[in-house]
């Protein structure tokens, strides 16, 4: 049903892919022009990116920093390490929380599908245990908005089992 | 009632991201505290502690191998993971929703209304 899948891939990789109804051109500048960037990458609901710098070339360094507006934020550092217009996105970034998390590096990839767009990116870690966690880390952005969904589903759960 | 998922505990639980990695690694399958320990540089003490409010929540649960006490996630626990897991797919496809109006708005104004979908 979603257009989104996410799935682990032998012990180190996360692979997303996702559909777009634009061009690759489109898909590709809308992940590296800053003021794009800005408009998306913004997680739960009520989050806003008030830095977003994006050197797109190779070596090129990345900093995104994330607020929820309530004194509540992170940022995520990273580097550019290929591109290839309108195909291709080689870079690694860690997440500071504050402590850096180990490297993630990241493949993304933009194929043409009919007049739309497959993305498909690849994540690669250090090991198991660092997927793992960043898995765990991935799921604390959505956590604020997510516990109350939660909520509503073991809520519903229940009342369910109750009547 | 208090058999499986305490909620309150359950919350209170998850809102450690150590925690919450421990059980990311759980659902590979049982460990001992030992090779618990290991990847989040801990002294075992320190996860035994966190291991207890897992378990106290409901999300894991342990059994006697000998001197070991390997812990596994709950059926609790599993459903937990797979709520994240489905959570963390949402926060990603709230992104590319977004994406899609950027791009709409980029390139193609005119398919602005998306067909067959629904918020």
């Amino acid at each position: 049903m979603s257009k989104l899948t996410l799935k682990t891939e032998g012990d180190t990789h996360v692979v997303v892919t996702r559909r777009f109804a634009a061009p690759t051109e489109a898909v590709y500048r809308a992940h590296i022009d800053p003021k794009l960037v800005q408009k998306w990458m913004l997680g739960p609901e009520g989050w806003t990116m008030p830095v977003c710098i994006n050197d797109a070339r190779p070596g090129g360094k990345i900093r995104y920093e994330w607020s929820n507006g309530k004194g509540g934020g992170f940022h995520l550092t990273g580097e550019f390490l290929e591109l290839e217009p309108y195909s291709r996105i080689v870079h690694v970034e860690r997440m500071h929380l504050p402590d850096p998390t180990p490297d993630n590096h990241i493949e993304t990839r933009f194929d043409a599908d009919g007049a739309g767009t497959l993305m498909t990116m690849r994540m690669t870690l250090p090991d198991a245990q660092t997927r793992a966690a960043m898995l765990a880390t991935g799921m604390e952005h959505g956590m604020e908005a997510s516990y109350v969904r939660l909520e509503g589903m073991i809520e519903l759960g229940s009342r369910r089992s109750a009547s | 009632m208090n058999s499986s998922l305490n909620l309150d505990a359950a919350f209170s639980a998850l809102a450690d991201s150590t925690r919450r990695g421990i059980l990311a690694r759980l659902a590979k399958g049982e460990a001992t505290v030992m090779e618990l320990a290991e990847p989040f540089e801990m002294t075992q003490p320190a996860i035994s502690q966190h291991l207890k409010v897992l378990e106290d929540a409901g999300l894991i649960v342990s059994r006697i191998d000998g001197a070991r006490r390997p812990r596994r996630l709950s059926a609790s626990g599993i459903e937990a993971m797979d709520q994240w897991l489905a959570m963390l797919k949402k926060a990603l496809e709230k992104n590319y929703n977004r994406l899609d109006e950027v791009l709409a708005a980029m390139e193609m104004p005119k398919q602005k209304s998306k067909k067959g979908e629904r918020r």
